[in-house]
Formats: C-alpha cells, sequence, structure tokens
C-alpha cells in the first residue's frame, strides 16, 4: 500500500510506483495520482499556508478550482510556482514544495499575520497605508509584498518552448464528462470534424469520480467504451491535458495544451505547452460544474474539504484523507460522499445536513437540522463542533470534514462575451443564460442539467441541433440508462453562529466579516465588493468562493441574488503560462530577422550591425587598430567623399507601379508634380498625409511610359504601399495602375564618392554608356554588368557626392558587393555603414525620419515650394491650413557650435542668446546631429522659428534634462556642397 | 557567361535540405517567379495571351493551374504568380511582358522570395503549429496566403506536399520556424 | 473575429490591418470652393456609433484588397462585407 489512507479500487495504476517529495521527505504514490491524492494517501493533509494570514492549508478541491494546495514544482530554471496540487500528475522524481511560509511549513513565523487579524481586515491597502505617501514605495509595499504571496519564479530564462498552433472544426466540445461524450459521439457519427478537449489526463469527467453505473457498466467503463469508438474515428480529435480557456468573437477559442507538464523534463524538441486557435463552427460547452462549500468558523482548516471532491478521491484514487470523516450538507448529493465511504470502510462518524427532514443515512449517524458551528485542530483537523436541532451543543471527532453546499454550472466560457448567467431556484445557481457567444451551446452540468441521464441526453441534443444547423443530419443516439435522480437542495451559504473568522475565499483570505465591512463603507454593489475585499481575485478566480461572497452580501443588503447580480467572467479560464502566450517568439525569435543582401559578405568583414525594423544593417565597418566606432565611421565619410565608398541600401522600400495611370497615380501619391517626369528619369518625391504633414519621401525613377519604381524609406515600406493601395482601391478605383513590392527582388548597393563613376564603369558592360553626359544627375536605365546579368542603375545621391545606385537580382548580391570592393581595390574603396550614411546625410542636409517626425510640413522642412498647388494630390488641400506655412513657422536649418570642441546634442531645444530659458521662449529644437569629419566638429539639423532669415546668428543649445548648454551659430543646412557640383560632376 | 557566382536564400551555394521524421524540408532555388496582374478591363485579353504563352488557364480564386513547364497561383483580384524553371527562363519577366504587352503588368519576383518544400506524412500536423490555414482540407492546387513565424507567406498545395513561399530576407527566420515546428511534431 | 471575405472566404482578423470609418472613401473634391473645410470634415469628424460601423480593413497578409466591412461594435457581427473597389465605384468614384 502506497500510504496510509489508500483504499481499495480506483483508477491508478498499483503495479506503476512513482517516487516523488514534498518539502524535502519522499513520497510513494501510483501512477494517475495527482500531487494531491498522492499526498492524501501518505496521511499529508497540511499543503501550504495562506496567502494574507499563513493560516494552515489543505487541499479543498479535487480538481482546476483548488485554491489553497498551491506548491511549487520542480527546481532550477524549471522551477514553477502556484501550481495545483490538485491537476498535478505525479511522476517519478517530481520535486514538490509549499510555499508562502517561512522556515518550514509547520512552523510558519509570518503566522504572526493571523494575530493582527483586525488591521488586515478588507480594504486595509486603502486605509492603513494612506500616509505618509513616500513611506508606500520604499517601506509598507516591499514589507506586504514578502508577507503576503504565492510562490517565488526562478529568476533564470524558462529553458522550455512552447508552441502555437490553429484547429479547425465543425463542433468543439468541451469537456468529456456524460454530456461531452455524448455530443462528440452523435457529431462524430454523423461523420462531422469533432475536437473532444478535455482538462483532465483522462475522459470521462465525473463519471470517474462516482459509483454511478452507466447501462450496467461503470461510469468509467462506459466513457472507456465511449472512447474507443471515438478513437477509431478519424474525424475526431481528442485532445486531453487540454483547458479551453477562452470564448471569443466568431467560434474563436483558445485552449493550452499540456503535453509535457506530467514529465519531469520535456522529451527532446517537444514542447512544453501548446497554446491552440481553434476556429469552430459550432461549440457545446459541456464543463460540468463545481461545487461549492459552506461557510463556518475555522472551515479553513486542514482536512475540511468538499465533498465531491471526497468521493472523487476514493472513487477515483482510491484515498480518503482520513480514517475519520464527517459529513456537512444541505443537499442529497453530501449523502452520496458518506455511502461511497462507507461503502470502502471508511469510519463516517456523522452526517450533518442543515435540512431537518434530511434522508436517513446507512451505516453512519444523521444529525438533521444541525450546522457545524466551529472545528478543531491547528495543523490538521481533529473534530467539529455541531450545533443540533434541538439547541445542544456536540464536538464531533473526525480528520476530514466533506461540505456540499450544491453545485454551480460552469457557465464561465458562456460569458466571455458579455453573456449574463440566469438564476435557477432549484439548483440555487446561475445557470448560462442571456446571449452565450454565438455558436455556443451548454449541456449537462454546466448547462444545469445535475443527473448523469439528463447530462447524457441533453450532450447528444446539443450535438444534434448544432449540426442541423451546419446542415449536418446527426441522429439521436440510443440513450444508455443512468441514474437521474435530482439533487434536492435547501441554499444555506454560511453558518451564523460564531465569533470567529468563517472562510469564504480560502485563497485570498476573505472572511464573511470582510464581507460585512464592505457592506457597512457601502461597497457593495458586486464589482465594489470584489474589488474591496479581494474576493475572487485570486488565480482561483474564485470558482469556489464567488457564489458565497454574493450570498452573503445578498443577505445584508435584502436582495436576491440575482438582484445582487454576478461578476463579469473573463478569459482565461484557469491561470496560464506566459510561456504559452508568448510562444515561439521569444528572445532573437520574437520577431523576424530581415538579412540584406551583402550580410554574409559584412559578418566576414567584421562589421558592427543594427536592428532597422526587422532588418539588420551594417552601422559601421572597423578596421584593425579601431578603439573607437567614431574612428570607424570618420575614417568611412572622409573615405567616400575623398574617394569612393560601397553602402548597402537595400532596405529602403520599392514599390512597382505600372500602369497606363501609373504617372497619373503618383502625381496624386506625391505631393510635387510627377506626370512630366520623361523616362529614363528619377525624381525626388515627398509624400504628404491627408493632414498635410509630410510623412515620407524617396525617389521615383520611370522605366517606362507606364512604369516606375518608387523607392520608401526603410522604417516606411509597409505603410507607404498599404496607403498606395487604399488610394488606388478606394480613392480613385478607376485608375490603371498595378502596384506590388519588390524591395527583396533587387539588391541594391550605393556606389558614392567621386571615383564612383571610375569604378562602376570597370563592372558595367561595355555597351552602356554612364557618362556624365549619356548618364546624369538623376538618371536611370537597365543595363548589365560582368558579362550580362541583369541590373538597374540610378544615378541619385544621399550623400552629397556623385552617386549611383545599383541594383542587381538579390541573389547576386553577395557576388556584386565581393565585386564592387574587388574593382574598387585601386581606388581605396570603403564600405560604409549606416553611421556613415546618417553622418554625410547631415552634412548635405537631407531630411530623413528625424525630420519627417510626425510633426513637420512641406514648408518646415524648406520643401514648400515644391508643394504643387495646380494638382489634386494628398495632402496638399490641408497643407495650406493657418499654422503650418506662415513666417515665423519653424524652418529647418544647420548649426554649428560656436565653440568647435562643442557637441550638438539631439533633441535638444533652441533658446535666443539672451533671457530666459522656458517652454515659453522655445525657438525650436534641434532633430539630428553628428560629428562631421569634413567639418572638423559637430553639427546638427534644426527645426527654428523663423530660421530661414536667421541665418549666422548666435542661439543657446540647451538642454535641461541634463543640465547642459552650449553656443551655436545657425547657418545653411546644406555643409556640404551646396551649390550641388559635385554630384552633378 | 556571368562572372559572378549566386548564393541561395539561406546564404549557402547549394540549396538545404532537412530530414525529420516524417517529414523532409527542402530549400528550392531553381524556379522563377513573376507577378502578372491585368491592366483595367484586360482580364480576358491576359487570359488569352497567358494560354498562349503558358498553355495554361489563369486559375480561380485561391487555387493553382500546374503546367508542364509553367504554374500560375492567384494572389489576388485579376493578380497571379507565374512559376517556371529557373534554367532557361532567368529572364521570365521580360518574356511574359514581351508576350503580353499592355495587357497585364509584370514583375520580376524570382529572387523577391524563399521556397521551402514541406513533404511527408507530418506535414499536415507540422502546419497546424505554423499557420492558420485550415490545412487538412486544402486540396491539391490550393493556394492561400497566411502568416508563418510572423512572415506573410504563400502555401501551396502541390505535388502531394506543401510549398511555402516566404519573403527572401527572411529565409533563415522562417527555416528556422520550419523545422523548430518539425521538431516539435516529428 | 473572423471576416467574411467576399474572394476568399471567412479569414481570421488577424490577417488584417484597420484603418478605420469607410467613409474615408468618400474624400472630397479639391476643386470645391470650401475644399478647405470640406477635407477638415473628411478627416476630422467621425460618427462613434454603438451598432452597425462600415468601416475599412486592409488585408495586409492575405490579398491586399481593401474591404468595407459593417460591423455591430457591440456585439461584433458582421453583417456585411464587399470589396472596397466596389463600393467606392458605387459611390461614384473614378479617377
Amino acid at each position: 500500500m502506497s500510504g496510509p489512507n489508500r483504499l481499495n479500487g480506483g483508477l491508478i495504476d498499483r503495479r506503476t510506483s512513482v517516487i516523488f517529495s514534498f518539502d524535502g521527505k519522499t513520497y510513494q504514490g501510483h501512477a494517475g495520482d495527482t500531487l494531491a491524492s498522492a499526498l492524501l494517501a501518505n496521511d499529508v493533509r497540511l499543503m501550504g499556508r495562506s496567502f494574507k494570514y499563513h493560516r494552515p492549508r489543505g487541499v479543498l478541491t479535487a480538481g482546476s478550482e483548488e485554491p489553497n494546495a498551491l506548491v511549487e514544482l520542480r527546481s532550477g530554471a524549471r522551477q514553477e510556482p502556484n501550481t495545483r496540487a490538485t491537476v498535478t500528475e505525479l511522476f517519478h522524481g517530481l520535486e514538490a514544495r509549499s510555499q508562502n511560509r517561512g522556515f518550514s511549513l509547520k512552523y510558519d513565523f509570518m503566522a504572526i499575520n493571523d494575530r493582527f487579524s483586525n488591521f488586515l481586515t478588507a480594504g486595509f491597502y486603502y486605509k492603513t497605508f494612506m500616509w505618509p505617501r513616500a513611506f508606500w514605495e520604499k517601506l509598507y509595499e516591499p514589507i506586504i509584498r514578502k508577507a503576503a504571496g504565492l510562490g517565488s519564479v526562478s529568476f533564470e530564462d524558462d529553458p522550455d518552448v512552447y508552441d502555437k498552433g490553429f484547429l479547425h472544426c465543425d463542433l468543439l466540445v468541451i469537456g468529456s464528462g456524460p454530456a461531452g461524450l455524448m455530443a462528440a459521439l452523435t457529431a462524430g457519427r454523423a461523420g462531422a470534424r469533432v475536437i473532444l478537449a478535455e482538462e483532465d489526463f483522462i475522459t470521462g469527467g465525473r463519471l470517474n469520480a462516482e459509483t454511478h453505473t452507466v447501462d450496467d457498466m461503470s461510469g468509467s467503463a462506459w466513457a472507456q467504451a465511449v472512447m474507443a469508438e471515438l478513437t477509431s474515428l478519424e474525424n475526431v480529435r481528442i485532445m486531453t491535458r487540454t483547458t479551453v480557456i477562452g470564448a471569443f468573437d466568431h467560434g474563436i477559442y483558445s485552449a493550452v495544451e499540456r503535453v509535457s507538464d506530467h514529465l519531469a523534463i520535456p522529451e527532446n524538441g517537444k514542447p512544453r505547452q501548446i497554446l491552440w486557435r481553434i476556429y469552430s463552427k459550432r461549440a457545446v460547452l459541456a464543463a460540468g460544474a463545481t461545487e461549492r462549500p459552506i461557510a463556518f468558523e475555522n472551515n479553513d482548516r486542514p482536512g475540511v474539504m468538499m465533498a465531491g471532491a471526497v468521493r472523487a478521491y476514493a472513487n477515483r484514487w482510491a484515498v480518503t484523507p482520513h480514517q475519520q470523516v464527517a459529513v456537512f450538507t444541505n443537499n442529497d448529493d453530501g449523502h452520496r460522499t458518506a455511502a461511497d465511504l462507507i461503502a470502502k470502510g471508511v469510519d463516517v462518524t456523522g452526517v450533518i445536513d442543515v435540512r431537518p427532514d434530511a434522508p436517513k443515512v446507512a451505516g453512519a449517524e444523521l444529525f438533521a437540522g444541525a450546522q457545524v458551528v466551529n472545528s478543531t485542530g491547528r495543523l490538521g483537523l481533529k473534530s467539529v463542533q455541531i450545533r443540533l436541532a434541538n439547541g445542544e451543543l456536540r464536538d464531533l471527532p473526525c480528520g476530514a470534514l466533506a461540505v456540499s453546499g450544491g453545485w454551480n454550472p460552469n457557465v464561465h466560457l458562456t460569458c466571455h462575451q458579455r453573456g449574463k448567467p440566469v438564476w435557477n431556484e432549484t439548483l440555487a445557481a446561475f445557470v448560462p443564460g442571456g446571449e452565450l457567444p454565438v455558436g455556443l451551446s451548454a449541456a449537462g452540468a454546466a448547462n444545469g442539467g445535475l443527473t448523469t441521464a439528463a447530462a447524457l441526453k441533453a450532450g447528444a441534443g446539443a450535438a444534434v441541433q448544432a449540426l442541423s444547423d451546419l446542415g449536418i443530419q446527426a441522429q439521436m443516439p440510443d440513450l444508455p440508462e443512468a441514474e437521474d435522480t435530482p439533487i434536492s437542495l435547501t441554499p444555506f451559504w454560511y453558518v451564523k453562529e460564531g465569533k470567529g473568522r468563517a472562510w469564504i475565499d480560502q485563497q485570498n483570505d476573505v472572511t464573511v466579516k470582510d464581507i460585512k465591512l464592505a457592506h457597512q463603507e457601502n461597497f457593495r454593489s458586486v464589482e465594489h465588493l470584489k474589488r474591496y475585499t479581494t474576493l475572487g481575485m485570486a488565480t482561483d478566480q474564485g470558482k469556489t468562493s464567488n457564489m458565497g461572497g454574493l450570498a452573503v452580501m445578498a443577505e445584508l443588503t435584502g436582495k436576491s441574488i440575482p438582484e445582487t447580480g454576478t461578476t463579469i467572467f473573463r478569459p482565461p479560464y484557469t491561470p496560464v503560462s506566459l510561456g504559452a502566450l508568448a510562444g515561439r517568439s521569444v528572445g532573437k525569435e520574437f520577431h523576424p530577422t530581415r538579412e540584406t543582401p551583402s550580410h554574409k559578405w559584412a559578418a566576414e568583414q567584421g562589421a558592427e550591425f543594427v536592428e532597422v525594423g526587422n532588418w539588420l544593417r551594417a552601422q559601421w565597418f572597423p578596421k584593425a587598430g579601431e578603439t573607437h566606432w567614431r574612428q570607424s565611421v570618420d575614417r568611412e565619410v572622409l573615405q567616400t567623399r575623398k574617394s569612393v565608398g560601397i553602402c548597402d541600401v537595400t532596405t529602403l522600400g520599392k514599390i512597382d507601379v505600372q500602369g497606363k495611370d501609373a504617372a497619373a497615380f503618383l502625381n496624386k501619391i506625391y505631393a510635387n508634380a510627377f506626370a512630366k517626369l520623361p523616362v529614363g528619369k528619377v525624381r525626388y518625391g515627398l509624400m504628404l498625409r491627408e493632414d498635410g504633414i509630410a510623412y515620407d519621401d524617396g525617389t521615383a525613377a520611370r522605366l517606362a511610359e507606364d512604369h516606375f519604381v518608387v523607392t520608401t524609406t526603410t522604417a516606411n515600406a509597409v505603410l507607404v504601399y498599404r496607403n498606395m493601395e487604399f488610394a488606388r482601391q478606394c480613392l480613385w478605383p478607376d485608375l490603371d495602375v498595378q502596384l506590388i513590392s519588390t524591395t527583396e527582388a533587387w539588391a541594391q548597393y550605393a556606389v558614392a564618392g567621386p571615383n564612383a563613376r571610375k569604378l562602376l564603369q570597370k563592372i558595367v558592360d561595355p555597351e552602356f554608356d554612364i557618362s556624365n553626359d549619356a548618364f546624369p544627375f538623376m538618371a536611370c536605365g537597365e543595363i548589365t554588368v560582368c558579362g550580362g546579368l541583369r541590373a538597374r542603375l540610378f544615378r541619385i545621391s544621399f550623400s552629397g557626392e556623385l552617386a549611383y545606385e545599383i541594383a542587381v537580382p538579390t541573389r547576386y548580391g553577395d557576388a556584386l558587393i565581393r565585386k564592387l570592393m574587388e574593382a574598387g581595390e585601386e581606388f581605396d574603396v570603403v564600405p560604409y555603414g549606416t553611421e556613415a550614411l546618417g553622418v554625410m546625410r547631415i552634412e548635405k542636409g537631407h531630411a530623413a525620419g528625424n525630420e519627417l517626425n510626425g510633426t513637420t510640413s512641406a514648408f518646415n522642412l524648406g520643401m514648400g515650394r515644391m508643394v504643387s498647388k495646380k494638382k489634386d494630390c494628398i495632402g496638399n488641400i490641408l497643407s495650406e491650413r493657418p499654422g503650418m506655412n506662415e513666417a515665423g513657422d519653424l524652418n529647418i536649418i544647420g548649426l554649428r557650435p560656436v565653440d568647435p570642441k562643442d557637441p550638438i546634442p539631439a533633441g535638444a531645444h533652441l533658446m535666443n542668446a539672451d533671457g530666459e530659458i522656458s517652454a515659453k521662449t522655445d525657438q525650436g529644437y534641434v532633430t539630428s546631429a553628428a560629428y562631421s569629419p569634413v567639418l572638423g566638429c559637430s553639427i546638427g539639423l534644426a527645426f527654428l522659428k523663423g530660421g530661414a532669415d536667421r541665418m549666422g546668428e548666435i542661439l543657446r543649445v540647451s538642454n535641461p534634462l541634463e543640465g547642459t548648454e552650449i553656443r551655436a551659430e545657425v547657418v545653411s543646412a546644406h555643409f556640404v556642397d551646396p551649390e550641388g557640383e559635385r554630384l552633378r560632376a | 557567361m556571368l562572372k559572378l557566382k549566386s548564393i541561395t536564400p539561406l546564404g549557402a551555394d547549394e540549396p538545404r535540405v532537412d530530414h525529420f521524421s516524417g517529414l523532409t524540408i527542402t530549400e528550392i532555388t531553381g524556379r522563377a517567379l513573376v507577378s502578372l496582374t491585368a491592366r483595367n478591363e484586360q482580364a480576358d485579353v491576359t487570359r488569352d495571351k497567358a494560354w498562349t504563352l503558358f498553355g495554361i488557364d489563369l486559375p480561380d480564386v485561391s487555387v493553382s493551374v500546374v503546367g508542364n513547364t509553367y504554374s500560375a497561383l492567384w494572389i489576388g483580384p485579376e493578380s497571379w504568380m507565374i512559376d517556371a524553371p529557373y534554367d532557361g527562363h532567368e529572364d521570365l519577366a521580360d518574356q511574359v511582358k514581351t508576350a503580353l504587352g499592355d495587357a497585364a503588368s509584370v514583375v520580376e519576383q524570382t529572387d523577391g522570395w524563399c521556397r521551402f518544400d514541406l513533404d511527408g506524412s507530418a506535414v499536415t500536423a507540422v502546419l497546424e503549429r505554423l499557420c492558420n490555414a485550415d490545412v487538412a482540407r486544402m486540396q491539391s492546387g490550393d493556394v492561400t496566403r497566411t502568416q508563418i513565424h510572423h512572415l506573410g507567406c504563400f502555401l501551396w498545395h502541390c505535388d502531394g506536399g506543401f510549398a511555402v513561399i516566404g519573403p527572401r530576407s527572411s529565409a533563415k527566420s522562417l527555416h528556422h520556424g520550419l523545422t523548430e515546428a518539425a521538431q516539435s511534431v516529428c | 473575429m473572423i471576416i467574411n471575405h467576399p474572394l476568399l472566404g471567412p479569414r481570421d482578423a488577424q490577417e488584417f490591418t484597420y484603418l478605420g470609418d469607410a467613409s474615408l472613401i468618400s474624400r472630397p473634391d479639391a476643386q470645391d470652393d470650401n475644399a478647405a473645410e470640406k477635407f477638415h470634415d473628411y478627416l476630422y469628424l467621425r460618427d462613434n456609433p454603438a451598432g452597425l460601423h462600415r468601416e475599412l480593413w486592409f488585408h495586409e497578409s492575405g490579398d491586399r484588397s481593401w474591404l468595407v466591412v459593417t460591423r455591430n461594435t457591440v456585439t461584433h457581427e458582421i453583417t456585411d462585407v464587399q470589396l472596397a473597389r466596389d463600393v467606392a465605384r458605387k459611390e461614384g468614384r473614378s479617377k
């Protein structure tokens, strides 16, 4: 026997022993055990300490609704806090520890909180620590955090992987008890695509926990027979260890499958869990019901359990929590626990039934019309005190008390989209009602059908109805014989007698008194009650406690429970690990990485890379002996301006625009005119938002009368394409224009510097003349290079130098960069990265993302005259708005420090040379700054009020945040080659 | 003769093959692609000329037509991707443009994409972990655009397996996603 | 949510990018006398109904169609989906 409390029978595999440890002590259980059942079998009732008061607590339930038995599992990086012992499958070598305790579970010095409980009542956060304010963060919160809490995390990376997945079905069946099995069977036989999701590791639901027969078989045997048929059907997918956690719009459900939680370590490469997104046409909720307790003084001692759970432990796991058990009930179901325990030879010391007319019990003493008013046993229940119907007090010895206050249908998923459950007088419980998620119906206990026969029938019926909605004919199967005795119940929520605390929410330590206090302080609506007392806000989301709390409040306000209402159930149904939500999108794989065509080559050169959106771009190329990035960047700039440099510019968005009306279309997209751009020419283009603000710029190259290639900034490639499609489809649907992105298809390099042409002439095939006359500034054309490879050549310049951009099919991008570098050797060609690119564009005064920052107009950018007034284009009407173009508005200017040693701080604000420094006297701000190796000092681009007319003025460049201030002169933004002679050379 | 050597989307000289129990992932580099979009009111002309050039009908929504040399995949309203062997069709776009003239807009797409073919008994189970397409219900020839590993990809059911055609610059990320899923399942 | 694409059938809303009120199709005529006022209203004035709302969705991870989706903002029920291009033409937009 594995433990003193093991009974006979059950669904455990007694031939397989499983060794595990709890708080360092080794125990033995069996395959099929949960941690909770194995601990109970070993006579361990004390499993944890409560959240706030550190009260000793034991297991309350046998399922995922468990509030108390939360433990830490495993160790090292796999340490996992707050797992429920009731759903933790036992595996060999399982390490479990109790949590929220001091040195040991039995002697917890923090239990002192229990003595000061009067200070820790509802609302104590709000009241106690209000003053002095500064103490909250530094003093109170750390103390509370240390005292109140759950388990601890490892602070190491989770070594396991988590998957996401997508499933499609006609019918999703949630739960595999009698209703779920019948629904799946009915739909499966009809040929529908069925997914049967079961939270537990075996199917059958309550059939495994009861002794009822179904068609002369034990319930569990019947369930296995049905499973055999379901398994044989290809159209049915059975998913155990899978909890449906949320019902979302239009038949989408999410579910967590715990693939490897029952193993010490996942199999190699296999995920720990999978988060499934299930697309269902119809769904049946057959999630059963949850039993609710009755509150009484000291009802939280280890050993006080739900009656249905005690029955489940006895029948499924062959375990009794103690050799002496008493029952406290307000309904007939509690009597079943007594009967099943007696049948297994357990001493039932009494059945306390609040109903004066309670039915007789065979084999145990009945206390009809009696109530449990208190209990004893600090670390484990020893006895209960009963107020008999005649008013006498009686002590009843018992190590476990099985409590039943009735059953609440698991309506949660029916409420995930505003559905409000309705009150059922007979069950004294909420059942699904109002608007259920479209396509979802509830069946069986989840719908208030609490007998096995009712569940079987409802499951089959729900499937027939759901499939008929889909046009699939399903036959109502022959229903097996099963028990059909309704549970007679007298609503009874809490015992009024007693001065001590009676626990409603055991996980958050909320008592009847707390609810009375909330009522007294006028936090009476259910939503206020919840937040004031924290009732139902723990990880169990109040599955066993919400109803009790509502009932107490209803009584205090003199309203009925349905009038009092219920809080809204939201996903997830049970706690979900963050790993499952993240899936594979962690670390480096958080987003996909885009590599440029020269990436491999650049990596070989030892380039430093920088993330630009998803792209990895070379930032600079350090050379031996360079110890600071500025050395590399300065060299790259100087060498490019002196001879020639090469930069991978593939990341710029490229959109292919074709069609009879391609030019007319671009005329509408760009603020400046495009209709008359000749074939073989490129033009700079500025795009405005419809509100007149500049948002992107680039070039458009006209390759043919009806063919353009448009470039966008790297950052806006997706947005510009989306906006162009919007203009094409929604604004001018009859324009003959077709768009497609070709960003990745071409490897594109900028070749810049006085020797750019000489270098290119070495690789461009000789039949193509790229001399200045034949191929002047802003020319473009289709050429071939290196002996016939198709290429595109654009004479455009971002650096301000004589420059080209050359594009070849991407697969040749690696070879081309090597070829260019080889051909450029005689010119001491240098590759340059994004930093040098940035320095050179600032030196040239080209606007980029820092300047096109979502607040600036064409006027601000010095491009006001480019905006065509003759044509209709996006943004031109509102670009004329007051405040966008007035004299004195911001103009782009250049800044040079008065003392060449001063760096210009990017983001700093411009202030007049004298006077106060304040927002009121603000003159503008610095957008871009860099050290210019050409000028030998820091330079900046800035927006300055009326800047165009303030050349030569000395300003203060102020950064009050860091307390710095320098003086700088207002100069033209074009620091290098303002006349543009170099780029036309 | 070209003096330049091409590399694969994964950055190697030769395409990559990964074997798992129940799944093979093969990098495909020998296909040329071109997009073809009918100009306004030229859909019928485009179809006629395409039939003459390719010997196949341009397919309807969400499906493909596979011919001896050319295949056509529906990618959008009156828009298709034409697939042909790379050898002999390096300039596929020029060939198609010449044949279709003003009837359609034609754009070279060959090197915009990478392609991995997934074959084997586990292919459906692997794709279930990768994308929301109802893979089990896809018929041979069906093509859909879907997100795999955050990347917009074409998923094409052909030759008994599935081709995943994704953005070339993210080939390594896509390949990583595919192999991780394969490892999860196989 | 699921959007029933007029060409592709039911597709997960995750594949789409949301823009906003379908009234954005009705871009004013730049030649109008009071064009600036009309553009202002076009850009900044929106109804925010609790109930049926016509809105623009872009099938970014799909066939790149813009759609006009009629959606109940209270229940998320989608009662109508059309290609935005067809809607635009019906509303008289052309070149």
